[in-house]
Formats: structure tokens, C-alpha cells, sequence
């Protein structure tokens, strides 16, 4: 029996045949059509595409709403755009075939994408290659290549976002696919869709047909899987079914224990695409934005602009809600490669968090600048992540007040900014009574809490089993700082993996904790498990 | 020839849906529509020349308006820069 492992984007099973899509290669040495055969390819193909386009704007808009059919219309234009069009056209003039015209537009308008300064334009490079990849396609004849026949799993290279559109939901049963970053728009297309999806699999060809089971949820695909694999994971796949149906009750609910105690749950989110998500699981408000997406794997530190168009979009998804934006969490073992610090020997001990943001006000001023702008499109926080002192946070304080002092001057209006501290160190846990005075609300951090109290790597092999966020050095400290946080009137929220694990949902609750905030995909569970709980405690 | 000055204060800058609309709009006009920032042309008929104009919010721009009904045309372009970015 084989098995892969990749990396889970849509958890999930699925058990079927593999259905290879072709690949979207240039189709060379074929034949050697004449300039004007190559040129009527190149315009039949860009027809057909535009045609996609106005076939997935449509699909879109039924689906997903006006919003997010307005990219297609977008990407209508490109292809209706002169200069890009001739571009193409030249490239076949001189003799290549119609790929490598399309490839040449590609790169040409690419390059003139990245070379703007202001990096969120620099981000629609990505619709140039989005709006390219559909004319390759249709030229590669891979017009109909997800209409499928019969129930699959669908095995790629590359997926566009318009083909996932297209896709049949009823005939698609899940997706391996070797190239699709996390936080593409057609990962969050397959997430919305709830197709499991995993990638980081490069496809075989010869494995068309072949019987297998994804298991989205581990990120592996069984080949040929040995029946005890198969049955169980059609069991689950069944059982997953029955159950997302019986959890679309608690979208809208409010959740209160049975014996009436009030409780928020939240989503940790790390992109701005995935707040949709999240209100769509009914998330009562986002506890954990990441905002990490925005620098590792970047060449640069991310600007104030392209962070407020972030911010805003995410705010704006939640109507109100209110959404938690923790302050860049790198340094330590997140280095994008832009950062120019020394790494220590022990990087989870070194300069970051806030440490690094605020000895880096470059970094630091234009993400408070952003926060402090996109707050006026819903309800905003920020939190700062790895305090040991108060006076880290009357500092952060400071400097967000002087940014808003700032903008006021420079006419650039700002909203309401509520401000949190991440507990996620001992000091932070064990001095919760001075921070509370400092801040408006604690998100109790307990992936990094107990790697610190229990001064145990997480990431380690050889401590598996050891490493355990229910020990009890680890729930001493998240009583005490909700004992000491409630004492000043302040929030209490926790936001870490904990707060996923069910069995300490009650002990937690018991303590006091008010909200918990849990992966987007855990929220409605999680709102049925609390409904059904009783915290006090029981007489006789 | 027509001409006017306009300061952006769409947040997202001319890019996307506001770009793709002013694309729609210029397309209906009978008269050639260009957008200038700094030394920098381009057509308010191509997406991809608009676009890699990169006008951030903030910016001032130049529209100019040449042949056809040019009263008419500068008077809808000028609606929608103001209405739309």
C-alpha cells in the first residue's frame, strides 16, 4: 500500500478513483502550423477564454455574490486589453507558437506589475497570471478538462480559481493538487466550497483510474488503500456529511451553557479572504487575526497601505463583529528574509514579538497607522503578542496614540482601537494584575504559555507526549490571569489550541475564561459542544 | 481638447472594480479618454496601462478628454472619478 503526505488546506475525506487533469504545457513540436494558423489559435483561444469568463462570472455571482464575481469582470478586461493582446500577437508574429505569445504577455505585464512601489499593487501580478493561465489553458485544450464523467478525485498540477468555479461539486469528491499557497484565492475558493483539498502531492500519471482515499484531514492520500483504510474513512466521510448538516443550526445561535452562562467563540484567522469564512461558520467576532502573511515569503516589510486594504477587508467581512489584529509575531523562528536582525542561538527566547516591534518602529508605526485607519470600517483591536512587562504595553500604547495624534494632523480620519495583551509567557501570567491596568482585554495564548512554563519545544520529536497544555503548572497561570483580569473588569480570552480541545472546554469555562477562539473550521462545533454544557456544579 | 485635475481618495488607489469601471466608462464615450500621473500616459480604455499607472489614493491625476462630444464626455468622467474613487 502507498500513501503521500502533503499539506491539508480543506479538511475532509474522499474515497474514489483518480482523475489526472492534464497538464497546461505548451503542446510543442506537434506540427508547425503557419504564422496565421498560430494567430487564429491565439484569438480562437482568448474567445473560448473570455466566454469561461463570463460563464464563471455568472456561476460566481449565484454562488458567492456580487463581490466575488467582480474579479472575473476584471480579468474579462485584461484579456480584452489591447496592449497585452498584441504583446501575444508579436510573439507569434516572429515565429513562436501561441503558448509562448501568451507566456510572453505574461512575463511582460508582470514585470510591469512588480515594479510599482506600492506593494498591494504590486499584488495584482497575480491576475495577470491568473487571467494567462486561462488562455494557456483553453489553448492546451484543456477547455473541458474538469467536466468530469463520473464521481472523482481530482489529482493537478495547477488549479485556477475560475476552474474550481466551474467544478461539480456533486462530482468532485476532493482535490490533490501539487502547486496552491495557502493563502491563494483558490485555497480560499476550496475552502468555502468545503472540498477537501490537499497540496504539496506532485501527480503521476500513470495512477489514472486508480482506486484511493484522501484523508484531508491528516493531508494524505492512500493509493490502492487496503480495505480497513477505505471503509473507514467512507465511514467518516458519511458521518462528516450527516454532521455538517446537523451543525448549520448553531450559525445564527447565541451560545449559552445549559445552565445559562454566556459564552463568545471566536475564529483565528490568517488571512483577510478567510473573515468571510469565518462569519460564515458563525464566528461571533475574529480573537486571532495572524498578520504574519504579510511578510514571510515577501521580499519587503509591508507597507501601511497594502496593510490597511487588508485590515479594512477583514473588518468589513465581519459586519461589526469585532475583529482581534495581534501585531507582526516574527523574529524567533518566523525570519522572513527582509529582516535584518541576528538570529540568537535560542530564537524562541530572542528579540520578537513585541520586543522586535518595538525596537523597530519602521516596522511597527505603519501597522498601528493601518489598524488605527481600517477601525473605521468595523470593530477593531490590536493585541500585542510575547509581553513580559507593563511597561512594554504602556510603550506600544504610547506609539499608538502618537500615530493616531498623526494621522489626525495629517487629515487621515481613524476609528476607535481597543488594546489587548497576548499572555503567552509565565511573567505575562504572573504579573496579569499589573497588565490589566495597561490593557483592555487578555488573549491567553496556550501554544506558546506552555512551551514556556513547561520549557518545552513544541516542535520537538523527542518530547511528544511530554509537551501538554492541560499540565497543571500550565492551568495554574490561565486561572490566575483570569482571576486577576476579571478583578479589573477586563476580558478574558483564550485563543490557543486549548481552546479547541474539547475535553477542557468545561474546566476552562469553569475558570472564567469569556470567549474562546478556535480555527475557523472548529467554530460551530464547538458552539454545539457548549450548549450542551452544565459548569456549575452539580448538588446532591 | 478638455481637461481637469483630480485628487484620488479611494483607498485601494485606481486598480480593480474602480479601474474595470472607469474601463466600462470610457468605452462608452466618443471621445479618447487618457490618464496622467506624473511623466506617465495611459488610455482610460486599457485596464493594463490604467493599472500600471500606479495611482495610489492620495495621487493627482490629469484626465483629458480629445474629440467627439468633448463637453459630454469630460462632464461623465468627471462623475465618475468623483462618484467612484
Amino acid at each position: 500500500m502507498n500513501w503521500f503526505e502533503g499539506i491539508s488546506l480543506c479538511p475532509g475525506g474522499a474515497v474514489g478513483p483518480i482523475h489526472v487533469l492534464p497538464a497546461l504545457t505548451n503542446q510543442k513540436g506537434v506540427s508547425l502550423p503557419t504564422v496565421e494558423e498560430e494567430l487564429e489559435r491565439l484569438e480562437a483561444a482568448r474567445e473560448t477564454a473570455l466566454a469561461r469568463l463570463e460563464e464563471q462570472r455568472a456561476a460566481a455571482r449565484e454562488q458567492l455574490g456580487e463581490e466575488e464575481a467582480e474579479i472575473f469582470r476584471l480579468h474579462a478586461l485584461m484579456l480584452e486589453d489591447q496592449d497585452f493582446v498584441e504583446t501575444a500577437q508579436k510573439a507569434v508574429r516572429a515565429g513562436r507558437c501561441a503558448e509562448d505569445g501568451v507566456r510572453e504577455a505574461e512575463e511582460t505585464f508582470a514585470a510591469a506589475f512588480r515594479a510599482l512601489d506600492d506593494p498591494y499593487l504590486q499584488g495584482r501580478m497575480a491576475d495577470v497570471e491568473e487571467v494567462s493561465r486561462l488562455w494557456r489553458e483553453v489553448l492546451a485544450g484543456g477547455a473541458g478538462r474538469l467536466e468530469l464523467e463520473r464521481p472523482a478525485i481530482l489529482w493537478a498540477k495547477e488549479c485556477s480559481s475560475g476552474e474550481l468555479i466551474a467544478l461539480d461539486r456533486d462530482k468532485a469528491l476532493g482535490l490533490v493538487v501539487e502547486h496552491m499557497a495557502p493563502d491563494s484565492h483558490a485555497a480560499i475558493l476550496v475552502r468555502a466550497m468545503g472540498l477537501p483539498t490537499v497540496t504539496g502531492i506532485a501527480p503521476q500519471k500513470h495512477w489514472e483510474g486508480v482506486y484511493a482515499a484522501l484523508d484531508a484531514e491528516r493531508g494524505r492520500l492512500w493509493l490502492e488503500p487496503e480495505e480497513s483504510v477505505r471503509a473507514a474513512l467512507e465511514q467518516k466521510c458519511r458521518q462528516a456529511q450527516a454532521r455538517r448538516r446537523e451543525l448549520e443550526r448553531w450559525r445564527d445561535a447565541p451560545v449559552r451553557t445549559r445552565d445559562g452562562r454566556t459564552v463568545t467563540v471566536c475564529a483565528n484567522i490568517g488571512s483577510a479572504r478567510e473573515a468571510a469564512l469565518a462569519l460564515e461558520q458563525g464566528a461571533q467576532g475574529v480573537g486571532l487575526f495572524r498578520t504574519e502573511f504579510l511578510c514571510l515569503d515577501k521580499e519587503r516589510s509591508p507597507g501601511e497601505e497594502e496593510q490597511f486594504a487588508v485590515y479594512r477587508q477583514a473588518l468589513e467581512a465581519m459586519q461589526g463583529r469585532r475583529v482581534v489584529i495581534r501585531t507582526l509575531d516574527i523574529g524567533g523562528d518566523k525570519h522572513p528574509p527582509w529582516l535584518e536582525t541576528g538570529q540568537g542561538e535560542n530564537p524562541a527566547l530572542g528579540l520578537r514579538g513585541i520586543r522586535l516591534s518595538l525596537k523597530r518602529p519602521e516596522l511597527f508605526v505603519p501597522q498601528l497607522r493601518a489598524v488605527l485607519r481600517a477601525a473605521r470600517y468595523g470593530k477593531a483591536a490590536v493585541m500585542f503578542p510575547m509581553v513580559t512587562s507593563p511597561a512594554e504595553v504602556r510603550n506600544a500604547r504610547k506609539l499608538l496614540e502618537r500615530c493616531r495624534a498623526e494621522l489626525e494632523e495629517e487629515g487621515l480620519p481613524t476609528g476607535e482601537v481597543e488594546v489587548g495583551v497576548m499572555i503567552e509567557t509565565p511573567a505575562a501570567a504572573l504579573m496579569a494584575g499589573e497588565l490589566a491596568e495597561e490593557a483592555d482585554f487578555f488573549s491567553i495564548g496556550t501554544n506558546d504559555l506552555t512551551q514556556y512554563t513547561l520549557a518545552m519545544d513544541r516542535q520537538d520529536p523527542d518530547l511528544q507526549g511530554m509537551y501538554d497544555s492541560r499540565h497543571p503548572a500550565v492551568l495554574a497561570l490561565i486561572r490566575r490571569t483570569v482571576e486577576e483580569g476579571h478583578r479589573h473588569g477586563r476580558r478574558v480570552a483564550l485563543c490557543g489550541q486549548l481552546g479547541a480541545d474539547r475535553d477542557m472546554t468545561k474546566t476552562l469555562l469553569q475558570m472564567g475564561v469569556d470567549e474562546l477562539s478556535v480555527p475557523v473550521g472548529e467554530v460551530l462545533a464547538l458552539k454545539e459542544h457548549i450548549s450542551g454544557l452544565e459548569l456549575s456544579q452539580k448538588r446532591e | 481638447m478638455k481637461e481637469f485635475t483630480y485628487r484620488i481618495t479611494h483607498p485601494n488607489g485606481l486598480h480593480g472594480r474602480p479601474a474595470a469601471g472607469l474601463v466600462t466608462a470610457a468605452r462608452e464615450l466618443d471621445s479618447a479618454v487618457t490618464v496622467q500621473k506624473g511623466d506617465k500616459r495611459a488610455a482610460a480604455d486599457r485596464i493594463m496601462a490604467l493599472m500600471t499607472l500606479g495611482v495610489v489614493q492620495g495621487d493627482t491625476v490629469t484626465i483629458t478628454v480629445e474629440g467627439g462630444d468633448e463637453e459630454r464626455s469630460l462632464e461623465q468622467i468627471k462623475n465618475y472619478f468623483e462618484n467612484n474613487l
